[in-house]
């Protein structure tokens, strides 16, 4: 890999912003700060000035309004890009999302689409306290109607905007605020948005992870390689619908679980995992699945107590050794 | 001589040439030299790779082996 | 309550027409369960154990040990008597208190193993109540040691006793211990609380035979030369033995090229992937747990049939009857002559290693003579493997009233072209002698298309 190909995940987030907005006349970009400011994660540096303040859009601090306006957009026929700063902030617009955005094609007996691209922050990990830390994306993923994306790769980062902006319903990006600084190459452009992808091949357990979490479940991978026990790294990519059939295969080969999830346990994603593997994939067990979610509680904004809350690569490491013991 | 009693019980090894093919001689098939093999690698507490195989196909190269290799 | 069933000397094979009790492993007064080993069956070809198709006490055994009889013959009657429905006779109540009737001693049941690795200790005496009770509150009577009369096992010995902890056992290793026939009881777990896990599993199937029976106690004795378990044939009778078996051999072959047309086909694959992809399996795996290539014939030869149903079952009354899974026979030579050809269960399902496992294990034991009734009958399609006799390819004569062979020669290093370019690549030619009242040859092409495809393809297998 030469330096040269690579960027960060969050210039792949901005060339991939960038990319829609020459493509599309219908595509703009809306939200708190993204424009005069270039967005709070500076993802959006620089297109106010390349597209001008139609296209780049700030909005007041009222994210039910510009969600609402969103949604609007879609159905006039645009194809929106709402930024919402931190997934806590989004539930402020919890009712636009569920209420029309994942509603309306049901309640207008599909006749209204609604082509909307919401991206927003999720994950902890930057000391920024239990106000914008937290890993809802697991409540989204409850719902009908919308496609929920968790790129975890550069390559992710540049190529899921586009296939979501030409999906016919809402499609939510959640971007875990610890890869930002992430580098790592770009890719062709585009990937698909259906399925999880097999990031490491091992036989001897199946570690399920997403978004922020893949990394560390790479980096545990690697300390149990080294330990002589070999896992295979499922990132899930997409959260809603979930791609069971990658999830049964591995764990179909290895016949043991850890899931990691930097949402909380009691009924989160690794829980609708830990449950659909037992209900396709039971006689394939080995062992007792095994969880790594984090610890119940606000994320704290100490640095030590933050990253004791959170799944780390030990906690991960014990995890998987746990699973090949019992 | 007790791992190829084990997988040929109507033969006696121990009137073998220690440098005859074993294989033939004993009327050993794959499965029979495997594990052949895999009792002299139980026992002598080595490990043998599939390279290494060729080696044990006579008396006197799979001791030889095992004397070079054993908890070296 | 007494319906009366008759155990009858079984067919063993197409090429099966008498049959000799070696062996008893049940006396009268016996309780046994559908599914026990109750007898030794010498077939001429190998000692086979064979199971009872009835639930019940055995009434009487008809024929005695040395026999030789007619297939078909009665050899015991069993009367059927589920051990459940056993009425609970007021005296039960306080069973310490009074000695067992000769027949209450003799109805207990005697637990036959019907698996290798089962526990071989007999169960202690106890009223049916006692049982009853012990059942009720999870306690393992074989556990106990009885304070009552004769060691027997009374109620406040159950009532005194922990209950026996759960067997934790994982939803794999069942599995796997069903489809290698390994009785659970006998494994040692090596997970978590001792729970059992599918290694375990595919470990004691490996040894095989676990611990001895009772009978086999003083061959334990012989010379270190004899196998483990195995039944060593008095050396007057191997002569016998030998001229019986091809006598059989004879008969099953003869029945075959005079009923079956066959027809045969034949092609060349291309295992450069396949041993590629083995030999960087086997690379760090300790030798008990590499992969001959012939696991990998073997499965890709029963997916295969699974593929195409038509070439896996037995042609029966002039029509063909489906296998209801693939259980493939695999054509083992004995050492000292002959050929036997018993099942592996449901080889298309099991994975590799334990497909290798079973293999090990089924070969250790037709050798030991030590195989079951249901491997010898079962068998829906057959494989015949003679690379390691140096043979390139082998047209086979298929095993009535199967409907196909298939067969493997050895895997030679030969030019080969590939995409233009001439290179040396390692090749073994499969082929295929199918019964052509069954199928035709096309059913018989698309079979070896799909064994060739799925041998470039080692890593679906």
């Amino acid at each position: 890999m030469s330096a040269a190909n690579t960027i960060t995940y969050r210039e792949a987030m901005r060339e991939a912003i960038r990319e829609a907005l020459r493509r599309d006349d219908r595509v703009f970009l809306m939200g708190e700060d993204v424009g005069a400011y270039g967005g709070c994660f500076a993802v959006s540096l620089g297109l106010l000035e390349e597209f001008g303040p139609e296209r780049v859009r700030d909005t007041p601090l009222s994210e039910a309004a510009f969600v609402g306006a969103g949604i609007g957009a879609a159905l006039g026929g645009m194809r929106p890009i709402v930024e919402i700063m931190t997934v806590n902030f989004s539930l402020l617009a919890l009712d636009q999302i569920l209420n029309n955005a994942a509603t309306l094609l049901h309640m207008s007996g599909g006749q209204l689409n609604v082509p909307l691209v919401i991206r927003m922050t999720t994950g902890a990990g930057r000391q920024l306290a239990a106000q914008h830390s937290h890993s809802l994306e697991g409540w989204y993923a409850h719902i009908p109607g919308l496609r929920i994306l968790a790129p975890a790769t550069v390559e992710d980062a540049r190529g899921m905007l586009w296939p979501a902006l030409e999906d016919p319903d809402p499609v939510l990006i959640f971007e875990h605020g610890s890869l930002y600084g992430v580098s790592g190459q770009p890719g062709p452009g585009q990937v698909d948005i259906t399925s999880a992808a097999l990031r490491r091949s091992g036989k001897d357990v199946t570690l399920i992870a997403y978004g922020g979490t893949t990394g560390k479940a790479l980096a545990a991978a690697d300390v149990l390689s080294a330990e002589g026990t070999e896992a295979d790294v499922v990132d899930l990519r997409v959260l809603r619908p979930l791609d069971d059939a990658t999830i049964m295969e591995s764990v179909g080969r290895t016949h043991r679980a850890v899931i990691v999830d930097e949402g909380w346990r009691s009924g989160g994603l690794s829980a609708e995992i830990g449950i659909r593997i037992a209900e396709q994939a039971f006689y394939q067990l080995d062992a007792p699945i095994q969880r790594v979610c984090t610890a119940e509680v606000p994320i704290p904004y100490a640095r030590h107590l933050e990253e004791a809350a959170l799944p780390q690569v030990p906690s991960i490491v014990a995890a998987a050794r746990e699973a090949v013991a019992s | 001589m007790t791992a190829l009693r084990q997988v040929a019980p109507d033969m006696d090894p121990a009137a073998l040439p220690r440098d005859a093919d074993i294989r033939d001689a004993l009327e050993l098939d794959s499965l029979d030299f495997l594990t052949y093999v895999q009792t002299l690698s139980e026992s002598g507490g080595c490990r043998i790779e599939e390279d290494d195989y060729p080696a044990f196909a006579t008396i006197a190269g799979g001791a030889d082996f095992l004397a070079a290799h054993a908890r070296a | 309550m007494n319906e009366r069933a008759e155990f009858v000397m079984p067919s063993l094979g197409a090429d099966m027409e008498s049959g000799t009790v070696a062996e008893w492993l049940v006396k009268p007064g016996d309780r046994i369960r559908r599914g026990d080993v109750v007898a030794v069956i010498d077939t001429d070809k190998a000692m086979i154990e064979v199971e009872s198709f009835h639930t019940g006490t055995v009434e009487s055994l008809l024929v005695g040990t040395g026999r030789r009889v007619p297939v078909g013959t009665a050899l015991a009657v069993i009367t059927g008597a589920p051990p459940a429905a056993e009425p609970v006779s007021p005296e039960a109540v306080s069973p310490e208190a009074v000695p067992a009737s000769p027949e209450k001693r003799a109805a207990r049941p005697r637990r036959l193993p019907s698996a290798p690795g089962a526990p071989h200790a007999p169960a202690p005496v106890a009223s049916p109540l006692v049982r009853h009770l012990a059942e009720q509150r999870g306690v393992d009577i074989a556990r106990l040691r009885g304070t009552g009369p004769q060691g027997r096992v009374t109620r406040a010995d159950v009532e005194h006793a922990e209950p026996a902890p759960e067997a934790r056992v994982s939803p794999l290793a069942r599995g796997l211990a069903a489809r290698l026939g390994v009785d659970l009881a006998g494994v040692h777990g090596t997970g978590r609380g001792g729970a059992i896990r599918a290694q375990d599993v595919r470990e004691a199937a490996e040894r095989g035979a676990g611990p001895p029976p009772p009978e086999a106690v003083e061959e334990a004795a012989r010379p270190p030369a004899e196998p483990a378990g195995a039944r060593a044939v008095p050396g007057a009778d191997q002569e016998r033995r030998r001229e019986a078996m091809r006598q059989a051999i004879a008969r099953a072959m003869a029945r075959s090229k005079r009923e079956i047309p066959h027809y045969y086909l034949s092609t060349t694959v291309d295992l450069t992937r396949a041993l590629a992809w083995l030999r960087e399996r086997n690379h760090d795996l300790p030798v008990s747990r590499r992969l001959l290539p012939a696991a990998l014939l073997l499965k890709a030869a029963a997916r295969a049939a699974a593929e195409v149903p038509r070439l896996n079952g037995f042609w029966v009354d002039d029509a063909f009857v489906p296998g209801e899974a693939v259980h493939l026979g695999v054509a083992i030579s004995l050492r000292g002559g002959g050929l036997i050809a018993p099942a592996l269960h449901d080889a298309a399902r099991l994975e590799l290693e334990d497909l290798m496992a079973a293999l090990k294990d089924l070969v250790a034991r037709a050798r030991a003579g030590r195989l079951r009734g249901a491997e010898m009958t079962e068998a829906t399609i057959t494989v015949t493997n003679l690379g390691d006799q140096g043979v390139e390819a082998v047209h086979g004569v298929i095993y009535p009233p199967q409907v196909a062979l298939v067969g493997f020669g050895k895997i030679v290093d030969r030019p080969w072209a590939v995409d233009g370019l001439l290179g040396v690549r390692p090749l073994v030619t499969c082929t295929l002698a199918a019964d052509h009242r069954a199928t035709d040859g096309y059913t018989g092409g698309r079979f070896l298309g799909i064994l060739g495809r799925l041998l470039d393809r080692p890593e679906t297998l």
